[in-house]
């Protein structure tokens, strides 16, 4: 990895540093705005690290291979935004259903579609939730600096090893094209996990049967396990067994995994909360400019606080209910699309506060100001509440 | 043999038991390579996919390949449920992603012996893309095509194969496109072994399978196979024996043809099955290329 020491560097560079001081040794990807820095940085860096990058024909086959290197042992990460990332649905359910452990980063712009291919938008939000077919539980960090898009890549792939799922950094034009100051650790300070290995004899292995913390142990390709993979509804051996009870057994265990795992995985962050009778929920860019909104309401004497998740899932939840229950009136909830987030922030405040949405299309992030005229808009009753 | 001996002989009682002395010996030659407790498999009567399986098996245990350094990899379709009989490390994986999703695992452990085993459909409709780009890069592993010219597990529709005037579930009046040869594609696309077969020829198929496991780079085979259920009723091979017949008495085996001339007569499916090794060249694999390259970079950084 890098030497440590302080370093003025893009985003997407420092997700890449991120992934390699992570132990990403094999990457697949095809170029796409705004993530085609992060396929660049890797090429550049992986022969020194003995890494292998392939520059695949499309998304699909990115992911498709990034899943094949995972099961050959090797910590693998594929990047892109949002038209690659559709083409990658259903490879990145694959990935779920077969608990493969790998990241994959979204630097999100404007969509629909081809959109703004060179502006920033959250748009991808819900769909790093709902975008592939089947129930699944997802586990998506949202950084919102370059530091983030290092430290948080290197969360990312932990979790993944950890929990053994593609796990998704969801970045976006902002973050990701900023060039500001990262602080690279020594080696020596970096918590690297390795995905649990079987302790049993290949005889007596079943690759899908989970230990307590419901993850399974697992046997790589090559180790002599004779793993069977797949996609279909598979029993504990992993051989197909396309009926209910092994679905009813297959599917709840692996949303569960993340479910009951949250309190280890989540990760949110609050500022000047502690006295707020008003919140602002922002993630990615957004939070920056909230971080100021914020300051800039206290100064007119405004009670407001941020909350801010850094996984967005699983989602801060029951610290948002319990805020409603006992503190906050009016949840303000900025983002660069038509409202998605605002839909988790409003099932858990339903019960004793009001949530409303400051939206942005795409093409640009909210600026402070516009963000306290509507903490001021929301206090003197002005604007309606968000309702769906 | 009675048949009631018989039926205790493929008792669960007896396949347990069996199962425990994994590979010290069993109730057929490749039991070492097969899951037993899967068989029997889904596949229909007078399907050639056993026949093919058999082969691809027989060459691997011919060529001392073992099951743990083996990996089979299939996408979706009669021919990609194949994964889910070898007792290897076996991927079953999404509908046309078995050849990049083996791209990965080859590339992340060089060691393993890999082969992709699916149908026409999935590697040539759906998969086409990745076809063409994995043999371009020349990646080292093989890719099994086991065409049967329909897509037999949805129910017999029409494909990148399918001869140009076969009735099909979505050609109800005889089908009008121009199908894909094969080993053309193969060629042209880079791949440094072609061969094509029918399921009759075992032993040619055999040692074709034994000759690209052997063989660095992306090498490919297409094995003409009978679907009785989906197209062969359909097309006046009604059953897997007819079309079995067929591919004896129509079969011409041309090696060293030029793989652009051998595409199966579109205007009559029934004549001049060429078949025989067309392609069989020596070139460096992505692997070799790529590690030359970036030996050269590390030797240029630590002059820097």
């Amino acid at each position: 990895m890098m030497e440590p020491g302080t370093y003025f560097m893009e985003g997407n560079t420092a997700c890449a540093e991120g992934a390699i001081a992570a132990g990403c040794r094999f990457f697949a990807g095809y170029p796409i705005t705004p993530a085609s820095e992060i396929l660049e940085r890797i090429t550049e860096r992986f022969p020194e690290v003995h890494g292998s990058f392939l520059q695949m024909e499309d998304e699909l086959a990115s992911i498709a291979s990034v899943l094949g290197a995972s099961w050959a042992g090797k910590k693998a990460m594929t990047a892109t935004s949002g038209p690659g990332f559709s083409l990658m649905m259903e490879n990145y359910g694959l990935g779920l259903m077969t608990e493969t452990p790998c990241v994959i980063v979204n630097v999100m712009r404007g969509g629909p579609s081809t959109g703004l291919p060179t502006m920033v938008a959250q748009g991808d939000v819900n769909q790093t939730r709902w975008g592939t077919h089947g129930d699944v539980g997802v586990v998506v960090y949202a950084p919102s600096s370059p530091q983030e898009l290092f430290d948080l890549t290197i969360d990312a792939f932990n979790t993944a090893e950890k929990y053994r799922l593609p796990v998704i950094v969801l970045s976006d034009e902002i973050v990701s094209h900023m060039t500001e100051k990262v602080e690279v650790p020594p080696e020596s300070e970096i918590d690297i996990v390795d995905r649990k290995k079987p302790e049993d004899s290949p005889e007596d292995h079943l690759p899908f049967c989970p230990d307590e913390d419901l993850v399974p142990p697992m046997a790589n390709a090559g180790e002599g396990y004779s793993v069977h993979v797949t996609g279909l509804t598979h029993d504990e051996k992993g051989h197909p067994s396309v009926d209910e009870s092994t679905q009813n057994q297959l599917v709840p265990r692996l949303i569960d995994k993340i479910r009951k795992n949250a309190d280890d995985i989540l990760d949110y962050e609050e500022y000047r909360l502690e006295d707020a009778d008003k919140a602002i929920i922002a993630y990615g860019s957004v939070y920056r400019a909230a971080i100021e909104a914020v300051d800039m309401a206290r100064e007119k004497g405004y009670k407001v606080g941020l909350l801010r998740p850094k996984t967005i899932w699983p989602f801060p939840e029951e610290r948002i209910y319990d805020l409603a229950s006992k503190q906050i009136d009016d949840f303000l909830v900025a983002e660069i699309n038509f409202g998605q987030i605002v839909y988790e922030v409003e099932r858990c405040t339903a019960h004793g506060a009001q949530t409303y949405l400051a939206p942005r299309m795409g093409g640009n992030i909210h600026t402070p100001e516009e963000l306290v005229e509507r903490i001021e808009a929301i206090d003197k009753g002005m604007i309606p509440a968000f309702k769906e | 043999m009675s048949i009631r001996k018989s039926r205790d002989w493929f008792s669960p009682d007896y396949m347990d038991e069996k199962s425990k002395k994994k590979s010290a010996y069993g109730m057929h030659p490749l039991d070492e390579y097969l899951r037993k407790d899967r068989i029997p498999h889904i596949w229909c009567p007078g399907c050639g996919l056993g026949i093919i399986l058999n082969s691809y098996l027989r060459a691997l245990k011919n060529s001392h390949i073992s099951p743990e350094e083996t990996a089979v990899i299939s996408g979706i379709g009669c021919s990609g449920r194949a994964a889910g009989y070898v007792d290897v490390d076996s991927f079953h994986v999404t509908h046309g992603r078995a050849i990049p999703f083996a791209t990965g695992l080859k590339i992340g452990n060089r060691d393993l012996v890999t082969t992709v085993f699916s149908g026409d459909g999935d590697l040539f409709a759906i998969g086409g893309n990745h076809f063409i780009h994995a043999a371009r890069r020349n990646v080292d592993f093989n890719v099994i095509c086991i065409n049967n010219f329909n897509y037999g597990m949805t129910g017999g529709q029409a494909g990148p194969t399918t001869p140009k005037d076969a009735e099909t579930s979505t050609t109800p009046m005889g089908g009008f496109e121009q199908p894909f040869n094969l080993p053309g594609v193969a060629a042209g696309a880079g791949a440094v072994y072609v061969a094509r077969w029918t399921a009759y020829h075992v032993e040619q198929l055999i040692d074709s399978f034994e000759e690209a496991l052997n063989k660095k780079g992306f090498c490919f085979i297409e094995v003409l196979s009978p679907c009785p259920t989906g197209y062969g009723r359909k097309v006046g091979l009604k059953t897997g024996k007819e079309t079995m017949k067929h591919y004896k008495e129509n079969s011409e085996i041309k090696n060293g043809a030029d793989p652009s001339e051998v595409a199966l007569d579109p205007e009559d499916p029934d004549t001049n099955i060429i078949v025989g090794k067309f392609v069989d060249r020596e070139a460096p694999t992505y692997q070799d290329e790529r590690g030359e390259v970036f030996e050269k970079a590390r030797k240029k950084m630590e002059v820097e």
